[in-house]
């Protein structure tokens, strides 16, 4: 099992949902969250003169996906959140000890 | 024998004016990082109620009351004693004594109010309330009484002050600067920290609710429903207008019309309006207003120049747009329009511009001066500022234990 956190640009987050359910890959958690990477910030209006803005909203999705599907998600991930821009995002793989159902408690990949 | 048009005019103006201290919370409350947006429209409620009752204790009578040699009201009517449904026979003598009583006290309370965004974020709320107390006694009473009250010095003088510009912007203004000096800039402000406001919709909403209500601040200064309140409440919207759009095209100059910026102007030229929104014509609030947003614009990116902490900036939109305002007063005022004015500069009378002048040198003097005596004594008997730590966390959850965003469910 392994878990996959990208933080993706707010408005690829439906294009990426949808190309994700389309190889069945329905389960995520997503947060909005204030990021930054090579992409510069923003300056913003005051009532007189700006200030700057360093992190820029983002969305990070988070999912726990079996190992074999680990290189479709990324791929899927990827080719819809991609604009070639700086500001794309950043996908990270991490891997995970266990997970567990809540409403029946089975254990590891059964949970997933 | 009270009029029933003028009395219901005035009762209405007055609601207006309460519902301009609630809308400069809000204006306030949404410049400010979130976790300060509470403490600063607090500031506002608790001198609406703290004020509210030391007015009919004893601020009526000290502002308006019978005069001691022009400099203070005597303490005949403390506790409205003697102010009875019956009008006054020197005072908006159509209406009870009471109304007018009652219309004055809505602006004692947001004058005081206005100081409050200079020190938002790090100054105590206990220190906020000695302020205000001892600022409306001392200060803000005496000015009122030197300006409206009957044989009032500066009011004997023949200086014109339709609806406020010297004894509520200018003097709520210039000591807002003097607190804020006294009280020492926000944590982070010296390393330019961006300080993102809040909620620039609740800014928007705090503007008009301002706006709304300054209909009865300056219209309802006529004191009678006729056609005076018509000229000065055409006067008013005409320079909000006229500011706002100013301020429009000066954020686009710089870089871009922003909505902050378009609310701002729209409070300034209301600002400057008010002294001048009885006593010339209804177009002169075309020229009163841009203007105005040009000289608070640019005393605005003075004062940040200058590394002063004057938070939301009280005395380029109040002390300098009041300012302008009382002089513009002095230069387009014409008895055409109130025979109880004066002729201005443009009507050819150059002695109402000096009497301006000496009105608002006086009061800048005495709300300076007094407000940093104040402040010092204050800051000595309780100290203004929160601990560093208050200041860290914020000053909703460190001085009132709530915050303004719930948790994340339930």
């Amino acid at each position: 099992m392994k878990k996959i956190e990208a933080t993706i640009r707010p408005e690829k987050l439906e294009p990426v949902r949808a190309a994700l359910a389309e190889i069945g890959i329905l389960g995520m958690t997503i947060s909005e969250v204030s990021g930054r990477g090579r992409q510069k910030g923003v300056a913003l209006q005051w009532r007189v003169g700006e200030y700057r803005v360093e992190f820029l909203p983002k969305v990070k999705i988070e999912m726990v996906v079996l190992d074999e599907d680990v290189g479709r998600v990324l791929n899927v991930i990827v080719r819809k959140a991609r604009t070639g821009e700086r500001g794309d995002g950043k996908i990270f793989v991490v891997p995970v000890d266990n997970a567990v159902r809540v409403r029946t408690g089975e254990e590891g990949e059964r949970a997933i | 024998m009270a009029d029933a048009g003028d009395t219901g005019w005035m009762l209405i103006s007055t609601a207006l004016v309460m519902l301009m201290t609630p809308g400069l919370a809000l204006f306030y409350g949404g410049m400010v990082r979130k976790k300060n947006i509470l403490s600063t429209m607090m500031m506002s409620f608790a001198i609406l109620a703290a004020i509210g009752i030391l007015w009919v204790l004893y601020g009526y009578s000290l502002a308006f009351g019978p005069d001691k040699g022009g400099i203070i009201g005597g303490l005949n009517w403390i506790g409205l004693r003697s102010i009875g449904q019956a009008p006054s026979s020197v005072y908006a003598t159509t209406i009870p004594h009471l109304a007018f009583m009652m219309f004055q006290g809505m602006f004692a309370i947001i004058t005081v109010a206005l100081i409050t965004g200079a020190v938002v974020e790090r100054i105590k709320f206990s220190a906020v309330l000695a302020f205000s107390v001892f600022w409306f006694t001392l200060i803000y009473c005496p000015i009122a009484h030197w300006v409206w009250g009957h044989d009032g010095w500066l009011a004997s003088m023949g200086a014109l002050d339709f609806a406020g510009g010297t004894v509520v912007h200018i003097s709520a203004g210039v000591s807002a600067m003097a607190l804020a000096l006294v009280l020492g800039p926000r944590k982070g402000f010296a390393e330019k920290v961006p300080m993102e406001p809040a909620n620039i919709p609740m800014v928007a909403l705090g503007a008009a609710l301002l706006w709304f209500g300054w209909f009865g601040f300056n219209a309802g200064s006529a004191l009678t429903s006729g056609g005076l309140a018509a000229s000065a409440f055409v006067a008013t919207n005409t320079a909000a207008c006229s500011a706002a759009f100013m301020w429009i095209i000066l954020g686009w100059i710089h870089r871009r019309p922003s909505l902050l910026g378009a609310a701002t102007g729209a409070v300034v030229g209301l600002v400057a309006i008010t002294p001048a929104a009885g006593f010339v014509k209804p177009l002169a609030g075309i020229p009163i207003g841009m203007i105005a947003a040009v000289v608070s614009y640019y005393f605005m990116v003075l004062r940040g120049k200058q590394n002063v902490d004057e938070s939301l900036d009280v005395w380029a939109c109040h002390g300098m747009g009041g300012t302008w305002g009382a002089l513009a007063t002095g230069i387009f005022a014409s008895v055409a329009v109130n025979t109880a004015g004066a002729n201005g500069l443009a009507y050819g009378q150059a002695a109402l511009v000096a009497k301006q002048v000496a009105a608002i040198a006086t009061v800048w003097a005495f709300a300076f001066v007094g407000s940093w005596i104040l402040a010092k004594v204050v800051n000595a008997a309780i100290g203004l500022r929160v601990k560093s730590e208050e200041e860290t966390v914020g000053l909703d959850i460190s001085q009132h234990g709530e915050r303004a965003y719930g948790g994340i469910s339930q």
